[in-house]
């Protein structure tokens, strides 16, 4: 069965270079444009990955973070986290608030697939 | 009625009494057991001020003028509660230098003057004949009443000739107690202890005599207070004395002006400065004084209005001379003992103040006038006398009796015409002519000799005539036309109407006029000129005085003196066995063996002169000395290097503390600046941070899309063209980014480049519809156009303004609905600028983002549909309308539309020339 991924993110040209990359590697994909819509997506679907900008509009991925690792339902859920402020102190924030693992933009699309397949590897 | 022969006898016996207390506290001080060092005997000394005036004056004056009689008692009251401020100080003075008279106070202060100290002693003399002659007058009328030598009226008949005149052998007897109380022998200190002793037990003895007669007269004559009140109160014209109304006839002012001058006199009457600061023992006895002799005067006021309305309500207004009612009424009711009571204690009043204020007087007249003058004969500086302690004695004995006799002149001159009180004022106000010179003297150091005299002198000048003239003129001694047609006929100059002053009281307005002029001569004068070495050096001693030790007074004074030389002089002065004992003291308490083992130093020179000083005055005391000191005078600058010393550390403090003021003040400044640039670095960072996720954003696309084309050569043709637009368009936003972020940092630094020229905004306008007419065709939006019929014309550049515009009208394409979208574009003209309004019927903006659009990198709009655009658009829009004056705003309703309206300033004339040029 293949794995689901939920690609977050407001920047459509990234959403769909994102998705393009995500289905290449044979994976069911899923998309949200806001903060607010993710975390109803994530609620909703509960999938295995989700592909989280920092900066968007309505709720910053740091909030999505929090909710669903603070969620008991979704601790299945794995979180990558894309940012293209690339300073230190968002990284750890992020790793702080349960994130996975964190990629700064722009980043290698050979890195994130590889970064993506291990990640859903661990299970 | 009593026979001459009782009263005389009587009197006499009292004023042995008087004596036997003086000796008695003589004697005890000789033997070391003062009985006046304690604060009951000097607050009962301060009472002197009570004179015959309080004692028969103040029912007179109570009898015509209602509670008018008070100020004289507030003052004193007032300024005892300010003792420890003005007393205390010049107690201390007085003791550290060994003043003995407020002559010898303002002569020191001012650099030992000679002249000044003798105007003072003149002023003092000429003030207190009226006040001596008050003295006099009350005891022979006093006399008169007693042995019935008056009409019904009880008013006395005059002497015919001065020789059968009682009046006269009045003064010659009180000269001769006085001379036994005060001029005995001669003193260092001048301090009188069997004097002060008589001082107070005669105050005992008057405030007795006049409570009896109180006592007799409320509650014997009449029924208590009650009582007299009461029938007062029934009396029409007696009713009147009882309100303030009549009391304050004078005027707020007439109020004022008499409780100032008591206030003052109650410090500047020699007689006053005499017991409180010459014959203090103890600073600490100020401290009961303080509440005991307000207390006092309370006491002895408390009968005042009862025996006034009594004699009033008994004899009926007119017939009897109020001033006598103390007598008269307990003679009317036959009780003569009773009344020689009352003599008794007006006689007590009487003498206290003849004695005390003689005694002072002549200290003054001695060491202010006559040894100076003495002095300055070359005859007397050499020592062909060898002992003066009789001489001096001799001086102070005239100056007794010279005084008494001036006083009795001028009873005979003018006593008939004024009655006891006003008589009595006319010398509280010349002793109120001392106040400028002494206050500043000791609380400004700025004072000088000049000033002070200026000063005084025309006080004096104008007291003299203002008040004393007036007085002479008004007893028909002199030609009363100057009184009412001025001096020279000239109005201005009426004595009593000075410069038109009129209204006011005659005492008032004496008292306004001479302090005015002597306050403002004082002033002036001495802001004239730098106070010279010698004034310096006494002005710190004298402002200064509760800094320096009480023993060790400054020494300004560089020079030596043998003690061979030293002893001497002041043996000339005070006697060969005193000043050798005195000597010796001074040896001893210094741990030497004797007299021959003293230095010739400074200090020596310092000791001999304060004791001489006690004995002739600071002024001629320095004199003397300086006759045998080789003394380098010490000039301005030596003076004030030895003022230095102290005052250096002080400034040097003082700057200590005005710098580490100013370093702390500087170190809030540089926090509020290092403040300033961490917020300009927390906004750099900011915008920093803001601008790299921006460029990342593209770059996040173009890296992706060129990775997945380049890894994937297989992707088909539709994805591939799809991708390298993307691509494309990204690398478009990034240039337009990058672009955009370097044209505002240089808006913002002020780098840019400005091309101004004379703009057609009109033509400005439309070029910029033109420009993005494709957009709004592509959106399917209609523009609609509203330009004025003439040409708008502006100096601005013009690149930068098309910007503006082809931001607005891109933004209002990249908003409006895809359907049925419009644009409106307004341009017109206002009073002193130009207006131009893009409107469109987009999706609006919230009211809580429309200051936030301005910003940099903040975008409005729906984020689905939220159109590409760096977010820099709009701020440097605005940037651009500041700077040429003007302002970018907004107004929008959401779901109605947004209206972006900018405003360019016209010069209204270059707006006309353009007009006319048209």
């Amino acid at each position: 069965m293949a794995k689901k991924i939920l690609i977050a993110d407001d920047e459509q040209n990234i959403v769909i270079s994102l998705e393009f990359l995500m289905k290449r590697e044979g994976y069911e994909v899923l998309i949200a444009n806001d903060g607010e819509e993710a975390v109803q997506r994530i609620r909703a679907e509960v999938p295995d990955l989700v592909l989280l900008d920092v900066m968007m509009p309505k709720k910053s991925g740091f909030e999505v973070c929090q909710e669903v690792k603070s969620n008991p339902d979704l601790q299945s859920v794995r979180i990558l986290m894309l940012t293209a402020k690339g300073r230190d102190t968002e990284v750890a924030k992020g790793l702080a608030l349960g994130a996975d693992a964190y990629m700064t933009k722009p980043f290698s699309t050979k890195e994130l697939v590889e970064r993506v397949r291990s990640m859903l590897a661990e299970h | 009625m009593l026979s001459g022969t009782v009263v005389v006898a009587v009197s006499f016996a009292y004023l042995l009494v008087l004596f036997a207390v003086a000796y008695f506290g003589d004697r005890r001080a000789e033997q070391g057991r003062s009985i006046i060092a304690n604060s009951w005997t000097y607050a009962l000394s301060m009472a002197v001020y009570c004179t015959a005036w309080t004692y028969f004056g103040s029912v007179g004056r109570a009898a015509s003028g209602g509670v008018w009689f008070l100020p004289i008692y507030l003052g004193p009251t007032l300024a005892m509660t300010l003792s420890w401020l003005v007393l205390l100080k010049m107690i201390r003075i007085a003791k550290t230098y060994r003043i003995t008279s407020i002559a010898d106070f303002i002569a020191s202060r001012y650099g030992k003057s000679h002249l000044l100290g003798g105007l003072v002693t003149i002023i003092a003399v000429v003030g207190m004949i009226p006040y001596i002659a008050l003295q006099l007058k009350a005891i022979s009328s006093g006399y008169t009443v007693l042995t019935g030598q008056h009409d019904s009226g009880f008013f006395p008949f005059a002497g015919s000739s001065w020789v059968n005149d009682g009046t006269l052998y009045v003064a010659l007897t009180l000269a001769v107690f006085t001379v036994l109380f005060g001029a005995r022998h001669l003193d260092a200190t001048e301090r009188h202890e069997g004097m002060v002793a008589a001082i107070a037990f005669e105050s005992v003895v008057k405030l007795l005599a006049f409570l009896v007669i109180g006592v007799f007269v409320t509650y014997v004559v009449f029924d208590g207070f009650g009582d007299i009140f009461a029938r007062a109160f029934a009396d029409p014209e007696l009713a009147g004395l009882l309100s303030l109304k009549t009391a304050s006839s004078a005027g707020y002012g007439g109020w004022f002006a008499m409780t100032l001058l008591a206030l003052l006199s109650v410090i500047f009457l020699p007689r006053q400065f005499q017991v409180t600061v010459v014959e203090n023992v103890n600073e600490q006895h100020l401290r009961r004084a303080t509440w005991l002799f307000p207390a006092y005067l309370l006491l002895i006021n408390i009968f005042v209005l009862p025996i006034a309305l009594g004699g009033l309500l008994y004899f009926g207004r007119g017939t009897v001379d109020p001033d006598t009612f103390v007598l008269s009424l307990p003679l009317a009711h036959g009780e003569g003992m009773l009344a020689l009571l009352a003599f008794v204690g007006g006689l007590s009043a009487a003498t206290g103040m003849v004695i005390v204020e003689t005694i002072a007087v002549s200290t003054m007249v001695c060491n202010d006038l006559v040894m100076p003058l003495l002095l300055r004969t070359e005859r007397f500086k050499r020592s062909e006398h060898p002992d003066l302690t009789g001489l001096l004695l001799g001086i102070r004995r005239g100056a007794i009796l010279g005084v008494l006799l001036l006083g009795y002149l001028y009873f005979r001159l003018a006593g008939e015409a004024y009655a006891l009180v006003s008589i009595g004022l006319i010398s509280f106000a010349a002793v109120a002519q001392f106040a400028p010179a002494m206050l500043g003297g000791m609380y400004w150091r700025g004072g000088t000799r000049e000033g002070a005299l200026a000063g005084l002198l025309a006080g004096f000048v104008v007291w003299a005539y203002t008040l004393m003239l007036p007085s002479v003129a008004k007893s028909g001694w002199l030609d009363r036309d100057f009184l009412d047609h001025g001096l020279f006929g000239l109005g201005f100059l009426r004595p009593e109407q000075l410069f038109g002053l009129a209204g006011l009281d005659s005492i008032s307005h004496a008292l306004f006029w001479s302090l005015a002029a002597n306050i403002a001569s004082y002033v002036l004068v001495s802001l004239a000129r730098v106070p010279t070495g010698q004034e310096a050096s006494q002005a710190t001693l004298f402002v200064d005085v509760f800094r320096r030790g009480q023993d060790a007074p400054a020494t300004f004074w560089r020079g030596s003196a043998q003690v061979q030389d030293l002893l001497p002089l002041v043996a000339r002065f005070l006697g060969a066995e005193r000043a050798r004992r005195i000597f010796q003291t001074y040896a001893l308490e210094r741990g030497l063996g004797g007299i021959e083992q003293l230095k010739p130093d400074p200090g020596l020179v310092q000791f001999a002169e304060t004791q001489l000083a006690g004995a002739i005055g600071g002024a001629s005391a320095r004199v003397m000395v300086s006759s045998v000191v080789q003394e380098e005078p010490l000039g301005l600058d030596e003076v004030m290097d030895i003022l230095d010393e102290a005052s250096q550390v002080r400034a040097y403090s003082h700057q200590l503390e005005e710098k580490s003021q100013a370093l702390e003040a500087a170190t809030a400044e540089l926090r509020a600046a290092n403040e300033r640039l961490k917020e300009l670095d927390r906004l750099k960072d900011d915008f920093m941070s803001s601008v790299t996720h921006e460029l990342r954003t593209p770059l996040t696309s173009i890296r992706a899309f060129s990775e997945m084309l380049f890894d994937d050569p297989k992707i088909d043709l539709k994805d591939r063209t799809r991708f390298l637009g993307i691509i494309v368009s990204e690398t478009e936003r990034l240039t337009r980014l990058v672009n955009q972020v370097l044209d505002m940092a240089k808006i913002e630094s002020g780098h840019a480049e400005w091309h101004n020229t004379d703009i057609d905004m009109r033509e400005l306008v439309e070029q910029a519809v033109e420009t993005t007419a494709q957009l709004f065709r592509d959106r399917g939006a209609v523009v609609e156009l509203d330009l004025p019929d003439e040409a708008l014309h502006l100096r601005a550049d013009h690149d930068r303004l098309v910007q503006v515009m082809l931001n607005l009208l891109s933004n209002a394409a990249k908003f409006v609905p895809t359907a049925g979208g419009w644009a409106r574009i307004s341009l017109s003209r206002e009073t002193g600028q130009i207006r131009v309004d893009v409107s469109d019927n987009g999706p609006g903006i919230p009211s809580d983002e429309l200051g936030v659009i301005f910003e940099k990198f903040r975008q409005g709009g729906d984020e689905h549909s939220r159109p590409q655009g760096t977010g820099l658009g709009l701020p440097i829009s605005r940037q651009i309308v500041e700077h040429f004056g003007g302002r970018l705003w907004v107004r929008s309703t959401v779901g109605q539309g947004s209206t972006f309206t900018f405003v360019l300033p016209v010069p209204p004339e270059n707006a006309e020339t353009v007009q006319s040029t048209q």
